[in-house]
Parts: structure tokens; sequence; C-alpha cells
């Protein structure tokens, strides 16, 4: 096959893609500041901290900035891929591989190992690498970095720096530049600096991002968050409010009105560093039906472990206080599934026929959910589920879920996975937003009645693996639950065949046998039978 | 069992085979000397840019075929023997059919230019084409400069392919506008800034005389015809059209002219063989279509129509309003209905041209001047809905409708900016001054 990828490790492999002298000094000038932070990492002691970190992120900030602006603005607008399976970096070769490994590694170190970033215990002066970001910290909030202030810095330029370069690489595109801007506006508002706002005006309040949503912040309704949350008076408890009214109230109405794309590729942080950072790798999402397969169990399997971890979170603490609170376990796991029968009979009731197989998948789902509330319930002489202790499984999640799945794989395998394997497979906010996008969304993308040419330039940008193509070239309309509506399909289409929508719920699934172009004769014929 | 083989799997006959495995039971058997699995033609381009690697352009999976019991078949077809319904192979075997479909398409033309069978003379239509691209024109070490000859749709997309990688571009077209063949003026002129925007050396009024060897059998130069100038180059692209790629039919039964004869059933002169795509060609062409129709849309439309015939249901082919689409570089471009060109538009025929300042969009409206009835419509960098004009058409609406309604068929992706008010300004403006 003549059009390999390269997989050679030599520096001067033939195929290569040159890059200019400007993109040459870039790369300098961002590999330095780079440099700045892994002589932090390895604790080589630098005199003036906050001199060096703001070289350090100006100039990783500066080196991306320069290298895309050589990169786009040299050419005309338009959609410019060329090259993307060439390159080593973004078809999984030596520098994919590469970047996964180091990426990955991070992740483990920074959950697992904070103290080798230099997070120092008992009160002692931080060092090497969270050292280093110390002044940044106090200055945002009067107090010294932790390793997650340290990772929310560097998400955050990161957003910032390849959010600049979406926007070049799409600047023919309204719609990609007015999204990107969204995103970078709330991870750098929303994100990292109100928080920390908040921690300066209230310095006991938990930890919260106002745009993380339950289920993705599965920590919101957590003992020691909501007693945190309360014991901060009117502003906790309006906090705590909010969390249960945007998970129940505004989530769906924003997603009966403009799709999941709303929260996911407009707002949340998870996406917004896949949209921005991760649009190198969004081709490398796997488009098979098998991956299509595992990715629903996945998804739905992470959405009940964390649906039944919170209720018996919950559950758990609320015995203690049963005497003098009207919320008593039983009033609430009772609620929880009267709460969970309405909308699977409301479901089965209104949607049954067009769900079609996957409706037996949602009673097994549901079956399973109540089977285990109630089994927790009745056992409930402990505070045992499974006989692992609520709180020792709320620590399950937040590793292997919370962690392991959202960070290390989920941003540590870009290279190799794609852009969105968190948001694909794991994340039980997209599984939530994309039953309700599948259900009840005005959102769809419509196909341009004949003119598919299936040519898979869709498909193949489609970082949330949906074989666009499949649909677009039978005319249908797209009406998928793991659609983030990122619009890229529609902007690399060189026919201009699709375009997300907000439309009337009625014909928002359209399949035909015979596309727009025969004679309307043989489409009544074919659509009659 | 029935068994239909259908020789070529491209969209023509892998849109038949599947919609007669929708409604048979039937033995279905695709022959394909050119690739194991069907892959769409049109992306063969983006593979060598690196949009995609090949795998890419193929839209079913593999197991696809085995599953839907489509039989796949490598193998070069020599000759066909409709008394014994007999195929055979290059390869010396044979095989039986009961009814037979031709989809085989196109081949580049070649107009009889010395030295056009050189090592790095080529066109660019099937596998082989893109393989030996990446083996003359891998990168612009190897590849000093390219040529291409032919001003069309193939022509545009090898200048943007070369252009990816860096290779240094000269476009030869006969005509003295780009494709005015089929674009009205403005048009034609706008794209020809917009590949000379590009840095490819656009050359229109300009023939090939000949390609020039090395000592090696490889291209070396180009001559042209009008100057006598030798351009030093190591790839020819000949992108003058194609034609129906029937040569393997000439000693059997089956009538051809430039293509496989059908009839609107799409039958041949032979019973139970039929042909359909880039190769059929009408005794006439229907309405203002041409006989031979080599368009992407038009293959998969004969194979959805000739699976009703082949599965009991027979039915003419009856194309709905004309629809094309392409993209020149960056500009996308659609057109519904029929606008004519330069050359050839009739004389009932009036235009409405805009253009955007930004020199990337613009749109014409054809019109009867006599009627006022809408003609059809080419856009260039604005999308407009398919099914809006496939009704507006259908309901013989008149220009001042369309353009007073363009919002509705507007296409282009949310936030865009909307044109339809310049656009009928534009349109009042030139009413009152004409």
């Amino acid at each position: 096959m003549s059009n390999k990828i390269n997989h050679s490790m030599s520096l001067a492999s033939p195929d290569a893609f040159h890059i200019s002298t400007k993109q040459k000094v870039a790369l300098g000038i961002g590999l330095v500041g780079l440099l700045i932070l892994a002589l932090a990492l390895f604790n080589v002691h630098l005199p003036n901290t906050g001199l060096f970190l703001t070289l350090s992120l100006v100039m990783i900030g500066a080196g991306v900035v320069i290298y895309s602006r050589e990169a786009y603005l040299t050419k005309l607008e338009g959609i410019k891929n060329d090259g993307t399976w060439f390159k080593s970096i973004s078809s999984r070769g030596f520098w994919g591989w590469a970047l996964g490994v180091i990426l990955t590694s991070f992740y483990i170190v920074l959950y697992f190992y904070p103290q080798y970033l230099g997070l120092a215990k008992d009160g002692a002066p931080n060092t090497g690498l969270v050292g280093l970001f110390d002044p940044l910290s106090n200055l945002l909030s009067g107090r010294n970095a932790s390793q997650w202030f340290v990772y929310g810095s560097l998400y955050t330029i990161a957003i910032l720096a390849f959010g600049y370069k979406f926007i070049l690489k799409y600047r023919h595109n309204r719609y990609q530049q007015i999204r990107t801007m969204s995103v970078m506006f709330f991870q750098l508002g929303f994100a990292f600096l109100i928080p920390e706002f908040m921690y300066v005006m209230n310095n006991d309040l938990p930890y919260y991002d106002l745009k993380s949503v339950w289920p993705l912040n599965y920590y919101i309704f957590d003992e020691w968050s909501v007693k945190g949350f309360l014991s901060n008076g009117n502003l906790g408890l309006a906090l705590i409010v909010f969390g249960i009214v945007s998970t129940f109230l505004i989530t769906p109405i924003l997603t009966y009105k403009y799709g999941k794309r709303w929260y996911c590729s407009w707002v949340c942080g998870c996406g917004g560093l896949a949209e921005t950072a991760g649009d190198s790798f969004r081709q490398l999402s796997s488009k098979k039906l098998s991956a299509w397969k595992l990715e629903r169990w996945l998804i739905h399997t992470v959405l009940v472990f964390s649906v039944v971890m919170t209720t018996a979170m919950v559950y758990s603490y609320l015995g203690k206080d049963s005497n003098n609170f009207w919320l008593t376990r039983d009033v609430f796991i009772t609620a929880v599934i009267v709460f969970l029968t309405i909308i699977f009979a409301g479901v089965m009731y209104f949607r049954g026929k067009e769900l079609g197989k996957d409706a037996k998948a949602g009673a097994i789902g549901y079956g399973a959910v109540i089977a285990l509330l109630l089994f927790m319930h009745f056992t409930a002489t402990t505070e045992n589920l499974f006989f692992i202790k609520g709180g020792t499984l709320r620590s399950i999640y937040g590793i292997y879920i919370g962690s392991i799945f959202s960070g290390v794989i989920g941003t540590g395998f870009y290279p190799i996975l794609g852009s969105r394997s968190w948001c694909r497979f794991g994340c039980p906010m997209a599984a939530i937003l994309g039953f309700q996008q599948r259900l009840f969304s005005k959102f769809r993308i419509t196909t341009n009645g004949g003119q598919c040419i299936s040519c898979g330039n869709c498909s193949n940008s489609c970082e949330m693996g949906i074989d666009v193509r499949a649909y677009a070239q039978k005319g249908e309309n797209i009406i998928r639950s793991s659609c983030v509506g990122c619009g890229v399909c529609s902007a690399v289409c060189p026919r201009g065949v699709l375009k997300l929508e907000n439309d009337t719920m009625d014909g928002r699934i359209n399949p035909t046998e015979i596309l727009l172009g025969n004679d309307v004769d043989l489409m009544d014929f074919v659509n009659k039978k | 069992m029935e068994h239909i083989v259908i020789i070529g799997n491209g969209i023509s006959g892998v849109t038949l085979a599947r919609h007669v495995r929708k409604l048979s039971d039937k033995k279905i058997t695709i022959i394909s000397a050119e690739t194991d699995y069907f892959f769409s033609r049109t992306a063969l381009m983006y593979v060598y840019m690196g949009h995609m690697k090949f795998e890419h352009t193929q839209p079913y999976e593999n197991w696809f075929w085995e599953k839907n019991r489509i039989e796949l078949k490598k193998g070069y077809v020599d000759t066909i023997d409709t008394d014994t319904k007999t195929l055979v192979f290059a390869e010396g075997d044979q095989m039986k059919y009961d009814k037979l479909v031709i989809a085989t398409g196109s081949k580049p033309n070649k107009f009889g230019w010395p030295g056009q069978d050189l090592i790095g003379a080529q066109g660019l239509y099937s596998k082989q084409d893109l393989d030996n691209m990446e083996v003359v024109a891998p990168n612009n070490k190897v590849c000093k400069r390219a040529v291409i000859v032919g001003g069309g749709l193939i022509g545009i997309e090898l200048a943007e392919m070369l252009n990816s990688r860096e290779i240094p571009v000269t476009f030869l077209v006969r005509e003295d506008s780009f494709w005015n063949g089929v674009l009205p003026k403005g048009e034609s002129r706008m794209i020809n800034r917009h590949i000379k925007n590009h840095h490819i050396d656009l050359r229109l009024s300009t023939n090939l005389k000949a390609i020039n060897s090395d000592e090696n059998g490889k291209v070396k130069s180009v001559i042209i015809e009008e100057t006598g100038e030798e351009l030093e180059c190591n790839f020819v692209g000949l992108t003058a059209g194609v034609s129906p790629n029937i040569s393997f039919l000439k000693d059997s039964k089956i009538e051809t002219k430039r293509g496989v004869l059908v009839n609107r059933y799409l039958e041949t002169n032979i019973k139970d063989v039929y042909a359909i795509g880039d190769c059929a060609e009408q005794h006439e062409g229907i309405g203002n279509r041409r006989p031979i129709e080599a368009v992407w849309y038009t293959g998969r439309m004969m194979g959805e129509t000739l699976a009703q015939t082949i599965c009991d249901n027979p039915l003419e082919y009856k194309p709905g309003h004309w629809f094309n689409s392409a993209k020149f570089l960056d500009i996308e471009y659609q057109t519904y209905g029929w606008v004519f060109g330069e050359r050839g538009q009739p004389e009932y025929e009036k235009h409405f041209h805009w253009k955007h300042d930004d020199d990337t969009k613009c749109i014409t409206i054809a019109y009867h001047k006599d009627t006022n009835a809408f003609l059809g419509i080419n856009t260039f960098g604005i999308r407009m809905r398919h099914e809006t004009f496939d009704k507006w058409l259908t309901e013989n609406r008149d220009v001042d409708y369309v353009i007073n309604n363009l919002k509705e068929a507007n296409f282009d992706p949310e936030f865009y900016k909307h044109f339809e008010k310049e656009i009928l300004a534009t349109y009042n403006n030139q009413l009152q001054t004409v």
C-alpha cells in the first residue's frame, strides 16, 4: 500500500511533513516553556518562581499561538486537514504513542502520587511543580497551590491556546468560532477563576464549578459536600438548590431546545479540552459497529453505577438524622424508586416503539437499578451495598471512574483512542443528556436530500465515533444519543450535506428508502409499499 | 435461485445490489478487478491529501457483504457470451448468470497526445491511478512540477491534491475560462481567480501538444501547443473528461455506441442484460440531460431504479430534477435545476447573478425570459437545501418567488452570515435599471 502511515522513528522520515522556520522557532519557544515545568518537576530549585512560572506559561502559550498562525494564516480559509493521517502524532505513530504514554503517566502521578509533583504534606512548603504554581495560586485565592490547582491551570492554558488554534483553523466557520469561544470562556471563568474567587469570599465552601452538573459532578451530594454547603447559610443553600435544579430542570429544558450540545460542546470542560487540545486526534475514534455496541453498554453501566452510588451515599448519611428531618431513608428510597419508575414508564409509553430493541436494554437497566436499590434498602441494617460500605463504593467510583476513566484513559489516551473516549464510553452525564436528546429534543443533524457522495469525511472527523456517513448516504436525519453537536461533520462535508438544526419534533426521524433525485412517482411507490 | 451478476463495484453496482437484497432473496455476485470492497471513488483525493486512509473511503465494513449475502469476486471480465449467459474471465475461469448488469463506469479520456502513456502521465479515476500517483508524485522532491491537462472537476481536484503536498502545479485549460462549458461567466471567472489565489499556475486557452520522455520512459516535460514552450515536469494529469469503460464488450452482441445503449428501463438490446451508471448510454438524453451521465448521483439513482425492475416491478429510469455538487478548492458548489454556461445557453434562458465582495460566494438564478419561470440555480459558497429547490421546481415557481423566499432554502451552518437581503436588493436594483 502506498498510502501508508509512516511509523518510522527516524526524524528524517521520507514522508515527513515539513514545518517552516517560523514553526520551528515556535516549537522552540513552546518547548523551552515546557522545559521550565519539567525542571520544576524534577525538583530543580528555581530562584524566582513567580518569574519562571510566568515565563513558562507565556512561552507555552506563545509557542502554540505562533505555530498555529503560521499553519493556518498562511493559507486561504477553508478545511485544511492535509496530512492528518501522515503525521506520526495524529495517526497513532511514534509521536502519538509517546505523547499518550507521557500524558497517561502524568495523570497517574497527578491522581495517585501528587507528592512527586512536589505537593507538601502536613503544612510544609510546596516544592517542585506544585511549588512553581504557588505564586499564581496566592495571587488568585491567597493560598498555596495544590496538585489540582496545577492541573487546572495547565488545563485552562491548553484550552485557551489550542482554542485559539481551533478558531484559526475554522476561521471560515462562525459556528465553530463561537462555540470555541464559549468553551474557552466557561473554562477560564467558571471552572478556573470563579471557584478560586468563591474561596476568597468564603473559604470553607466546598469547591464548586457552577457549570458542572450531577452526575458528572458526582461528589456534589456527598455528605461532606452537602454539610459544607449547609453550614454556609443562604449562599450554600442556594448553591445546593442550584445543583439540584440544574440537574433536574435546567438540563432537560436546554437539551430539549438545543440537544445535548449546549453542554457537551459549548460548556463542559472535558468537552472543551477534547475540542481544542484534542482536535488533532478526533479522527482516531473507532467507527466500527463493535465499538458502538461496546459504547452503549459501557456508558449506561457507568450511569447505572453512578445513580446507585449517589443514592447509596445520600442514603447512608440520611439515616443519622432521621429523627429531626423529614427526609428519612424510607422517604428517600421510595422517592428515588417512584421517580425512576415514572421516567421508565413514561419512556415506554411515549417512545417504546421508537426505541425498538433499545427498549429491552432499557428495561434490563431499569430493573437492575430498582433491584439494587431495594436490595440495598432491605439489607440496610448495615450501610452496606454488595457488602461494601457506601463510602467505599463512593471512593471506588471516584478512583476507577472519576480518576482512571475520565482522566487517565479519557485524556491520556487522546492520541490512541481519539479525543472523546471518556465522553463516549464513560461519562454518565453524556448518557443522561443523550437519553434526553434521543427522546425529546428538537436537535438533529439534517442531511441534504440526495447530495451525499459517501466520501466519509464526516465519519472520519466524528470524535464520538458515529458513522455519520451511514445516515447521510441514506438521506436520513441523524438522531443519536451520543452526538455532542460539535458540528465538525457539517464543516468538513465537501458537498454541504449536513446541517445541525433545532426544529419541530415532527419528522425528525425520517427513514427513506429512495433518496431524493429520482422522480417522485418512484418515491411514492416505494414509500407506499 | 436466480443469479444476478453485476460487473463493477462502484456506486451504481453496489446500490443495485443493496436494493436487490432488500427486495428479494436472489443470489447476487459483484465482480471487480479494481478493489476487494466498494469504496467511494469521489473520496480518493482525500486519501492522497491525508484527510483519510483508504479504508475510510469504504462505506461498509468488510463483514457487511457476507452478512447480506452479496458475493464478491475479484476478477477481470474478458468476454461475455450472451447466448449461453456466460462470463469468461481474463484468468480463464467462467461464471454463469441469469441476469447481468454492466456497471463498469468510466476511464479517463486520452486524445492521442504524443507521450500520453508514459510513466507519470495518467488520469485520476481508479484506485490504481491513486497508487501510481503515490509513486510518481509522492512529494515535491520526486515531483518538482506537475501539469494538469483539462479544466473539469477531476482536474481541479487533482490540483488541490498536488497543492496539499506543495508540488507546484501548472493547469492547462483549453477553454478561455475554467469549466465555462458548464458555468456561467461570472462563476467561471470567480473560480479562475480562486485557483490563482491558491498559487496554481492556471493557463487558459492553452492546449497540450506533446509529452516528452526521459531515458527511462518517464515524463520529463510537456510542450504547449500555442507557444511551443517546454515545461519541465514529472507528472502529467490527464483530466479531459471520461468515457465509458466498455472495451471488453466489443466482441459481444451487446449494442454499444460510446456507452452501452440502454432504453428507459436500462435494458440493453439483449434480454436479461442491463447497464447502469457512467457506462450506460440512453438512446436520447432525458430532458436536458446528456445521453451519458457520468455523475455519482445518477449512477446511484439508476441502481435504485433497476433494482425494482430486476425484482419484477418494471420501472422506467425517471430522474427527477437535475442536481449536482462539487467543491472548487475551498468553494462549495451546488446546482439545482438547469443553469447553462457561457456556451450553450438557450435563447429563452436569462440569468440573475449576484456575487459577494469577498469573491468566494455567488449565485446565479436561471429563469425563462418570457414567463419568468424559475429554471435553476447555481450556488457558490452558500449551501442550499435540496428538498426546497426540488419542491419549487415541481411547483413551477417563478424567479420572484425564489428570490423572495431564498432564506427558506438556506442550508448554511448556524450563525453564518445570511445574504438574502443583499441578493434581493441586487435583484430589485437590476430589474429597475435593466
